[in-house]
């Protein structure tokens, strides 16, 4: 049995780690200004937000390779101004996961925003603290388990995709060839052990992150006090 | 002084309202303010809490918070807050949701000793009864010094003796802190307790306004006893009809004749007075 090559592994987390805080970012303030918002336009921001969860990973990733390639105007433009390479490598696998596990990160905030007892938020604002000292000190510790869920769910998602890592990235060694990918191509080969190894790894470890999140949300609850 | 004149069209289960209210308010009262569910007491507050909009001018001692041009949000205007719900944060313990809205440690031990909470600092809120929830809350509220404490039905969802006890809490910070006060509450003997002013509200309008004593005291010729009741139920006996009345949180039989029955239905609100005789004491 040849020695078990763990790069598709680190880059998968290496991805997926990465996807994740960016994406904390991006959508922190939209799930806040959604669960805030009266906006007419907020379920076409909704529909738009969601569209990765029921569309095709293959006509996602159809569509960010006509938007990254170097033959569209964006991919053009950052080739020439500052020398970056958007599809084919690491960068454009890192975009392609942002557009797809976006909807699992914002959906577990922006309900766990809705949540929060608008009181405590006005009784924030009262206090005289802004939207900001609020939203740090009141409200993102009041939805903890929102919180964790979609930090998890959006890692554990980016770790498990596939077709748009596929159609973006393709599976170079070391740049975009991950645990996902390189399980497909084990099977394509017929090397089953191997795949089976990969497999295995995968099952165990998302069990074990899955059960992580269940564990701290269940002794959560208990320590705030809602019966579950 | 405070100076209020508002309106806003409201959207209730009765449909429509239009809430206008004009009304000066003396610095230091107490003021409670009554009326039926929906008719837009709580929607006053949050109007000068700056949580909700409104047309029409709001000036605190000569200081403009609302106008055409002005509507000064609620960080600004340095009021203190009671929910009905509570409102407390409930990542924090009890000391550190004082501390949040202001970082005075020493006033924080001060309220929490004169509330009798100093033992439960270290608590979370989740982990307190409905009282000590509340006098937490009241405790936050005056952690800016506010001039103005707006309350929300404070005291609804408790006890009646933790009722009671609150009522001298909130009584003596009142007077401790020199707050203008305005408090939502439906019961009298609490409106009668703490306010030198009350106003009643009927569709977003101030139909009454003034002492405890004129606006509660509901007497009407020469009664020596009055009391305002509902009639739950009518019920024969031989000749005569006995009406069973809910007053308060008492049940009392009224004796009717015949023609009485008639008059009344259940569910009717009535007035309960008898005069000349002398009551007694036991």
């Amino acid at each position: 049995m040849m020695a078990l090559d763990m790069e598709p592994f680190i880059l998968s987390f290496k991805l997926a780690s990465l996807t994740t805080f960016i994406l904390f970012l991006i959508a922190l303030p939209i799930a806040w200004w959604l669960s805030q918002t009266k906006c007419r336009c907020k379920p076409f921001i909704e529909a738009i937000a969601s569209l990765p969860i029921v569309l095709p990973p293959s006509v996602l990733g159809f569509y960010l390779l006509y938007t990254l390639s170097y033959n569209s105007p964006l991919g053009a433009f950052f080739e020439e101004t500052f020398g970056i390479k958007l599809v084919f490598n690491f960068t454009g696998l890192v975009i392609a996961s942002c557009f797809y596990s976006f909807p699992f990160m914002l959906q577990p905030l922006q309900g766990g925003f809705e949540s929060l007892n608008k009181n405590m938020l006005e009784a924030s604002y009262i206090a005289g603290k802004s939207t900001l000292q609020t939203l740090l000190h009141v409200s993102l510790p009041n939805i903890k388990p929102a919180l964790l869920t979609s930090l998890v769910v959006t890692f554990a998602h980016t770790v498990g995709e596939f077709g748009v890592v596929l159609m973006i990235g393709g599976s170079i060694p070391g740049e975009t060839k991950v645990a996902s990918v390189a399980i497909y191509e084990f099977v394509e080969v017929m090397d089953y052990e191997m795949a089976h190894i990969y497999s295995g790894i995968m099952l165990l470890l998302s069990f074990i992150v899955l059960l992580s999140v269940y564990l701290f949300n269940s002794h959560h609850k208990k320590r705030i006090g809602i019966s579950s | 002084m405070i100076h209020l004149d508002i309106s806003k069209a409201l959207f209730g289960s009765e449909g429509t309202m239009s809430l206008h209210v004009k009304l000066g308010i003396k610095e230091y009262d107490f003021i409670a303010l009554s009326g039926q569910s929906g008719s837009g007491k709580t929607t006053i507050l949050r109007i000068l809490a700056g949580l909700e909009s409104a047309k029409g001018t709001i000036s605190v001692a000569n200081k403009i918070w609302l106008n055409e041009k002005i509507a000064l949000p609620p960080q600004k205007r340095g009021i203190g807050f009671v929910f009905q719900d509570y409102a407390l944060f409930e990542n924090m313990s009890v000391e550190q949701n004082l501390l949040y809205a202001a970082k005075d440690k020493g006033l924080a031990t001060h309220l929490l000793e004169l509330t009798d909470l100093k033992a439960l600092k270290n608590r979370l809120p989740s982990t307190l009864s409905g009282g000590q929830k509340q006098r937490v809350s009241l405790c936050r509220a005056l952690m800016n010094r506010p001039k103005l404490l707006l309350m929300d039905e404070p005291l609804s969802a408790l006890d009646p003796k933790m009722r009671l006890k609150l009522q001298h809490d909130i009584l003596s910070l009142h007077k401790e802190f020199g707050t203008t006060t305005i408090m939502v509450s439906h019961d009298p003997s609490e409106i009668y307790r703490l306010a030198n002013r009350v106003l009643v509200l009927d569709h977003g309008k101030i139909i009454q306004d003034g002492t405890p004593k004129e606006v509660l005291l509901h007497q009407q010729g020469s009664q020596k006893f009055s009391f305002q009741g509902e009639i739950l139920d009518i019920i024969k006996a031989d000749v005569i009809h006995i009406a069973i009345i809910a007053i308060a949180q008492q049940i009392v039989e009224v004796i009717l004749d015949e023609a009485e029955s008639k008059l009344y239905k259940i569910g009717d609100s009535v007035c309960v007075s008898t005069k000349a005789f002398a009551p007694t004491l036991s």
